[in-house]
C-alpha cells in the first residue's frame, strides 16, 4: 500500500536536505541562470564586427568606397593599415585579425577603364562558423559595393559582368572543414573536464574519508601534497592528448602543420592551470559532491565562453573579459595556431603568458586554502 | 614574557621536565569557544587519561598539541618544542591515532604503514614496516586492503601505523570505540609497555575502566579543564559522598531524594541507586528522612570515578542555571 503519510515524510526530508546544502541549492538556481545569461547574451551565431586590416596600393576614391562598403555590411571592422602584406600576414597568424583586404595597384585603373578589378580578402579561416557569415557578406559588396562610384560614364550596363571581383582565400582551413577547428579544441575540453574533476574529487575524497586528518598529522608540507597530487593527473593529461591527436590525424585527417614538441610543452602549462583550478575546488568543497557540481560549474561557461562552440569574437564585451580568464580560450588559440597555422612559439605568446598567470594566481590559492583545512 | 615560568635556565638543555607542557590553550571556531584555557602537564612515560563528555573539546585539545590546529590562545611545550611555532617538529615526533581510522581503506596494509613511513621519510623503511607487520601479526595477510579489516584490526594497524616512526609522544583519540572487549586489553597491555619503555601517551575515553587503567587523568567539559591528577586525587579532590541505596521500588525512593538538601546527584547503578552530594550531613539526614521506615537498605561506599565525572558535569551546569 502506498502510504501518502510515509511518501510526505520522505518528500519533506528531500527538501530539508536540499535547502541544508547550500552549495547544491546555490547550484540548482545557478546553473539555468548562468545557462539563460550565456545563451541569451553571450553567444552569437553571427558574429559581426570582426576586425580586419587592410593593406592597400591605390588610394584612391574607389578603394575608400571599398573599404567603407566592407564596413556598412557590420562584418567587417578594419582595425589596421599595414604597410605590406608580409605585417598584414603577420597579424593574420598572430589572430589580432580575422580579414586582410588587399587593394592590388591596379584596382582604380581597372574600373575606370570599365574592366573588372580583383581585389584579395585573405580570411583566417580556422574556424568556419566565425567566417562565414562574414564571407557570404562579401558577394553583396562586390555586387553593389561601387554603385556610387560607378555612375554616369562609368556606369556598368545591365547584366554585364559585376565590376568588382573579391577573391577570397581561406587561410589554414581552405575547405572550411568544421573538424579541423572541433578536433583540436576537444583536446582542450576534454583536458579542462577531467583534469579539473579528478583533482577536485581526489582531495576531497582524502577529506571525507578521514584521511585527510592522518596525512597533515604526518611532517608533510602543502606543497609536497599539492605535487603528489596533481602530477599523476599531468600523465593522465598526456595520455588523453595521445589519444586525441592520434585520432585527430587518423580518423579526421587534421593537418599538423606546426610543431608537436612545441604543442606538447605547453600543454604542460595548461594542464597544470586547470589541476591547479581542481586543487582550488577541492579545498572549498566540503564532499565530493560538491566537487563535482563546481567542475560543472566551471565546465559551462569554459565552453561556451571560450570559443570552442561559438565564435569568441561575436560575444559582447564582457562575456569577452570572462573569456579571457578561462585557460580553455588561450589553449584554444594555441593548439588552433600550431596545428593549422602552424604558429611558433613568438606567435602563440600572446595566448601563453596568461595561461601561465592563470596558473599562478590559482596555485597560491590553492595553497593558501590549503594551508586552513583544519583551522 | 613576565609570567615565565619558574623554572631554572640550566634545567631548559637537560631533558625536558614535561612531555607536554601547555598553558592556557585556548581555540575558538567563529564566537564558540571550543577549548578554554587548559592547562595540561604530562610526565614522560605516564599513560594520561583524558576524559570528558561528546564534544567537551577533547579531539580540539589533542589537536593543538599535536601542532593540526593552531591555539588561538595559550603558550608551552610539547617535546621541549614550542607549540605555537614549532609544530612541524612536534609532528615528526608524534604519533597521533585519530578518533576514526583514517589510514587508505583502499591501500593494503602494507601500502599504507609503507606511505606513512615515507610521510616520516624513515630511512631505514625496508627495515620497519616488515618489522610492523610482523609485530602485528599480519605477515601473511599483508596485501589485504584496510578497508577488509574488522574494527580491532584497523585499530591495531591504526596504531602500528602512529608508531612506526617511533615517536616519543603518542596521541591517541578515542582509540578504543567500537572495539570488543578483548582486543581493547590488548590494546591497553599494549599501551602500558610502550609507556614503560619511557613513550609518553595521551588517551582520550569514554570508558571508566580504562581511565582507571591510567597514571593519570584529566576531566574536561564545555572547554575547560575541571580536574587533574591521579584516579585518587581525582576522587578526592572532588570531596563527594556517595551512598548506595538497595531494595524495591528504587525509582520512588529516588523521586523523593531529589531536590531534598545535600543531594545533588541521584543515578541508577544496576539494580542500586547512588546518591551523592558535597554537604556529607546533610545528604546523610535527607537519606536518612527518605529512607527511615522502608525496607530500602542504605550504606556509605566509597565515590567510583563515575559519580565525580557526573558530579563535576553537573557542577558545570549550576552556574549556567543559576544566573
Amino acid at each position: 500500500m502506498f502510504s501518502v503519510q510515509r511518501f510526505v515524510a520522505m518528500l519533506v526530508k528531500e527538501f530539508v536536505q536540499m535547502r541544508r546544502d547550500r552549495l547544491t541549492f546555490a547550484m540548482m538556481i545557478g546553473v539555468p541562470l548562468m545557462q539563460l545569461v550565456l545563451f541569451g547574451y553571450a553567444i552569437n551565431m553571427d558574429p559581426k564586427g570582426l576586425p580586419a586590416a587592410v593593406v592597400s596600393a591605390d588610394s584612391s576614391a574607389f578603394s575608400r568606397s571599398l573599404v567603407r562598403a566592407l564596413e556598412n555590411t557590420g562584418y567587417f571592422r578594419i582595425v589596421a593599415t599595414p604597410a605590406s602584406v608580409a605585417e598584414a600576414d603577420h597579424l593574420l597568424q598572430m589572430g589580432r585579425v580575422q580579414f586582410v583586404l588587399q587593394i592590388p595597384e591596379d584596382f582604380s585603373r581597372r574600373l575606370q577603364r570599365g574592366e573588372q578589378a580583383v581585389a584579395l580578402v585573405d580570411a583566417d579561416a580556422t574556424d568556419p562558423a566565425a567566417t562565414s557569415n562574414a564571407l557570404a557578406a562579401l558577394n553583396q559588396v562586390a555586387l553593389t559595393g561601387l554603385d556610387h562610384d560607378l555612375t554616369g560614364p562609368l556606369a556598368r550596363p545591365a547584366g554585364a559582368a559585376p565590376p568588382l571581383e573579391l577573391r577570397v582565400h581561406r587561410r589554414y582551413n581552405p575547405e572550411a572543414i568544421t573538424e579541423y577547428n572541433i578536433v583540436p579544441g576537444l583536446m582542450g575540453v576534454v583536458l579542462t573536464m577531467t583534469m579539473v574533476l579528478m583533482t577536485s574529487v581526489a582531495m576531497t575524497r582524502e577529506r571525507e574519508r578521514g584521511t585527510m586528518e592522518n596525512l597533515l598529522a604526518t611532517p608533510v608540507r602543502p606543497l609536497e601534497v599539492m605535487a603528489g597530487k596533481i602530477v599523476p593527473y599531468v600523465i593522465v593529461g598526456y595520455v588523453q592528448v595521445a589519444v586525441i591527436l592520434l585520432a585527430a590525424r587518423y580518423l579526421f585527417a587534421v593537418p599538423m602543420v606546426g610543431s608537436l614538441w612545441l604543442l606538447t610543452s605547453v600543454l604542460v602549462i595548461y594542464i597544470l592551470s586547470l589541476l591547479a583550478i581542481g586543487f582550488t575546488f577541492s579545498t572549498l568543497a566540503k564532499n565530493q559532491m560538491q566537487a563535482m557540481q563546481m567542475t560543472m560549474f566551471f565546465f559551462l561557461p569554459s565552453i561556451l565562453l571560450s570559443g570552442f562552440m561559438f565564435p569568441f569574437r561575436g560575444m559582447p564585451g564582457w562575456a569577452q573579459v570572462l573569456g579571457e580568464a578561462i585557460p580553455l580560450t588561450h589553449f584554444l588559440r594555441i593548439v588552433r595556431g600550431i596545428l593549422l597555422k602552424g604558429s611558433g612559439l613568438g606567435e602563440i605568446w600572446p595566448s601563453l603568458w596568461p595561461l601561465g598567470l592563470i596558473f599562478l594566481v590559482v596555485s597560491a590559492l590553492a595553497l593558501k586554502r590549503y594551508q586552513r583545512t583544519l583551522d | 614574557m613576565s609570567a615565565a615560568p619558574s623554572r631554572a635556565p640550566a634545567e631548559r638543555d637537560a631533558p625536558a621536565e614535561y612531555a607536554v607542557d601547555v598553558e592556557d590553550l585556548t581555540k575558538r571556531f567563529g564566537d564558540r569557544t571550543v577549548v578554554d584555557h587548559v592547562t595540561l602537564r604530562i610526565r614522560p612515560g605516564t599513560i594520561f587519561g583524558f576524559l570528558g563528555p561528546n564534544g567537551s573539546g577533547k579531539t580540539t585539545t589533542i589537536r593543538m598539541i599535536c601542532g593540526l590546529l593552531t591555539p588561538d590562545g595559550g603558550r608551552g611545550r610539547v617535546l621541549g618544542f614550542d607549540v605555537l611555532r614549532e609544530s612541524a617538529r612536534i609532528k615528526r615526533e608524534v604519533g597521533y591515532m585519530t578518533q576514526r581510522f583514517s589510514l587508505y581503506e583502499d591501500l593494503s596494509i602494507e601500502e599504507n604503514l609503507d606511505f606513512i613511513a615515507r610521510m616520516y621519510a624513515l630511512p631505514d623503511r625496508a627495515r620497519r614496516v616488515p618489522e610492523a607487520i610482523a609485530s602485528l601479526g599480519l605477515a601473511e595477510r599483508r596485501r589485504q586492503l584496510a578497508g577488509e579489516l574488522s574494527g580491532g584490526w584497523k585499530q591495531r594497524l591504526a596504531l602500528a601505523a602512529c608508531l612506526i616512526h617511533e615517536p616519543r609522544l603518542l596521541l591517541l583519540d578515542e582509540p578504543t570505540a567500537g572495539v570488543d572487549p578483548a582486543a581493547r586489553r590488548d590494546f591497553w597491555d599494549h599501551i602500558h609497555d610502550l609507556a614503560h619503555r619511557g613513550i609518553t601517551v595521551l588517551v582520550s575515553t569514554h570508558y571508566m575502566d580504562e581511565a582507571e587503567r591510567c597514571h593519570e587523568l584529566a576531566y574536561i567539559a564545555s572547554g575547560k579543564l575541571l580536574a587533574q591528577g591521579t584516579l585518587r586525587e581525582v576522587i578526592d579532590q572532588a570531596a563527594l559522598t556517595t551512598w548506595e541505596l538497595e531494595g524495591d521500588d528504587l525509582m520512588a525512593v529516588a523521586g523523593r531524594l531529589r531536590g531534598r538538601p545535600g543531594v545533588d546527584m541521584v543515578a541508577a547503578f544496576g539494580n542500586a541507586l547512588h546518591v551523592s552530594g558535597t554537604d556529607r550531613h546533610a545528604l546523610e539526614a535527607s537519606i536518612h528522612d527518605v529512607v527511615r521506615g522502608s525496607p530500602v537498605r542504605a550504606r556509605e561506599v566509597p565515590p567510583g570515578l563515575e559519580d565525580v565525572f557526573i558530579h563535576l558535569m553537573r557542577g558545570l551546569d549550576r552556574p549556567a542555571h543559576a544566573a
